[in-house]
């Protein structure tokens, strides 16, 4: 069963086709590399599935159900987290809060349960606690929780990135350039950790990455993108070994 | 391996220091009016202080923690005033405490309306565009309030009974403060503020954006429009004119200088700008250019970083005589 079904999206900005006739199946469990030079239009597909942007033709389906015109919120919601190509932390929250921001819509209580610190806000705030800190811990940023998010390096800035994706209970997740800035080491211990979610949570990754030895890594198909249409896809190796593909990143 | 160990989710001893905190600070005020060293002028400058935290504290909730910067606060506490005004004026047989009551509910219930009103299509807007729009309601409110006849127009609306005593406002502080803080430490605050960190990503972690920013502001609303009765019931007498863009001003300058997003800030600078001019009396003449410098000194060294390192030294030496300490885990 597929949890995200793509058909022929496509979207215009103005005279521009940014992206036509994109065709994408993600299963559950798998792991799909979105390729291509730059510009080619990955994020702006990333910005439709995530409904930032409105497709201007073209169906987006989540494990079944058409969303598309739903706002972002819902999206996410509806189970698709994402992450940014640029870190978009709530940089002056701690830790622990940008977490359970994301929790929003799992743990549930009103104005009023809030204002008069009824036992509910209480029992709810615990278990999100708790969950919170299970989720950091697959990064091992337990020890973090009550710093300011702005005062973790790079690295760890990228990981809280993917923890609070995970936190809103996501059934896809999308990462945008996971590995951007990271070393070898750092990138080598993405690889792991990515595949652990993976086969922890047992949802569907989608990732955007410029680090062919990440692609190589972990993806099991790959689709390339060159100036909004699919140039190739596949499994990784004959998508890699496609000579049109080799020459929209090389040139001829 | 070390256990890990949260903080709790609200500290017992620090909820019982700010309770002896509100009562001690009760009970200095009280002993000094039936000392007589409070007189009514005194009493005055303090019941002002009281409206202006509401105020403050209320606006914060936007400005500060929702990060929206917004110019027509003082629209909503006209609305509020007026329509407590109103209410008291005509249900005068309604016994006093109960009246005065309902007359502040009122009022807060209608600027809220108010604020619900202006705040579906201007949250579409984004920075200057908001603060536009938010200035523009808050003088078409004046300029209704000044062409109604039936709340006295231009003249001013008289007659209103004076029954704002400084524990009626003290009250209304305390609660406003108190809803403002639970509603910040709890899922609706920390999207609020989500929203002021980064609205796309807020909105892609599931956050509502557009609910959230029109519940900020209608709570904010509400509470001016408290304020507003409090205000009413203290002078007597309201005219659109006090109502005006400088109000809200006002309003704006004393939550940047406490700085947005912080409570104990924006008390302690709400006390300071509204005691300062008083204070500054003697001086004449120059008392509102003494009051323009200090603002601006304030505005020019609150990121010096000499300064900031002497606050760094105070939070620092208050860390270390704080009786509340969170103990190390070994």
């Amino acid at each position: 069963m597929n949890v995200l079904k793509i058909s022929n999206l496509g979207i215009n900005f103005g005279g521009l086709r940014a992206v036509d006739n994109f065709n994408l199946e993600i299963n559950e469990g798998e792991l799909v590399g979105l390729i291509g030079p730059n510009g080619a239009g990955k994020t702006t597909v990333f910005n439709m599935l995530t409904g930032v942007y409105a497709p201007t033709d073209g169906t987006l389906q989540l494990g079944g159900v058409k969303y598309n015109g739903k706002t972002t919120y819902q999206i996410a919601n509806m189970g698709i987290a994402r992450t940014f190509q640029n870190i978009r932390l709530f940089k002056n929250c701690t830790v622990l809060d940008n977490v359970k921001v994301a929790m929003h819509d799992t743990y549930r209580y009103s104005v009023i349960d809030a204002v008069f610190r009824l036992p509910k806000y209480y029992r709810l705030e615990k278990q999100m606690n708790e969950k919170a800190i299970e989720l950091l811990k697959i990064f091992s940023l337990e020890d973090y929780a009550e710093s300011k998010a702005s005062s973790l390096p790079y690295g760890k800035q990228r990981e809280l990135e993917i923890v609070r994706a995970l936190a809103t209970n996501p059934k896809l997740l999308l990462l945008d350039e996971p590995a951007a800035g990271m070393n070898p080491n750092e990138t080598k211990e993405l690889m792991n950790t990515i595949k652990k979610v993976r086969d922890e949570f047992k949802i569907a990754i989608l990732l955007i990455e410029h680090d062919m030895k990440l692609v190589k890594g972990i993806c099991e198909k790959i689709t390339v993108l060159n100036y909004g249409c699919v140039l190739a896809e596949g499994d990784v190796e004959t998508v890699l070994s496609n000579k049109s593909v080799i020459s929209a990143y090389l040139g001829d | 391996m070390k256990k890990f160990k949260l903080k709790k989710i609200d500290n017992k001893k620090k909820t019982f220091l700010y309770i002896f905190m509100i009562v001690v600070i009760y009970a200095i005020v009280m002993a000094l009016t039936s000392a007589g060293i409070i007189n009514r002028y005194y009493n005055g400058i303090l019941i002002t202080v009281c409206i202006n935290l509401i105020l403050v504290v209320s606006l914060n909730l936007t400005t500060g923690y929702l990060g929206q910067l917004t110019l027509g606060h003082a629209g909503f506490m006209a609305i509020g005033a007026y329509a407590a005004a109103y209410f008291s004026k005509t249900f005068m047989t309604i016994p006093q405490p109960f009246s005065f009551i309902i007359a502040l509910l009122i009022g807060g219930v209608m600027a809220m309306i108010a604020g619900l009103i202006i705040g579906v299509p201007a949250l579409r807007l984004k920075g200057d565009y908001l603060a536009i729009i938010t200035l523009g309601f808050g003088e078409v409110i004046k300029t209704i309030l000044l062409s109604m006849a039936i709340i006295g127009g231009a003249k001013g609306y008289i007659g209103i009974p004076r029954v704002t005593t400084f524990t009626s406002a003290y009250v209304f502080v305390i609660i406003t403060i108190v809803f403002v803080c639970l509603l910040i430490k709890s899922r609706h605050g920390r999207a609020i503020i989500s929203i002021s960190e980064d609205e796309i990503a807020s909105e892609a972690s599931g956050i509502n954006i557009v609910k959230y920013k029109i519940m900020a502001f209608a709570f904010a609303a509400f509470f001016a429009g408290i304020a507003g009765g409090i205000y009413a019931h203290y002078m007597g007498i309201i005219e659109p004119k006090t109502f005006g863009f400088n109000k809200s001003i006002e309003i704006l300058v004393m939550v940047v200088l406490g700085g947005m997003g912080s409570i104990n800030g924006a008390v302690i600078a709400t006390i300071a700008i509204t005691i300062l001019p008083e204070m500054l009396r003697s001086l004449s003449q120059y008392r509102t250019l003494m009051y323009a410098v200090t603002l601006i000194g304030v505005m020019l060294y609150k990121y010096d970083p000499r300064v900031q390192v002497l606050m760094c030294k105070a939070k620092m030496f208050c860390a270390k005589i704080n009786p509340f300490k969170r103990k190390e885990a070994k």
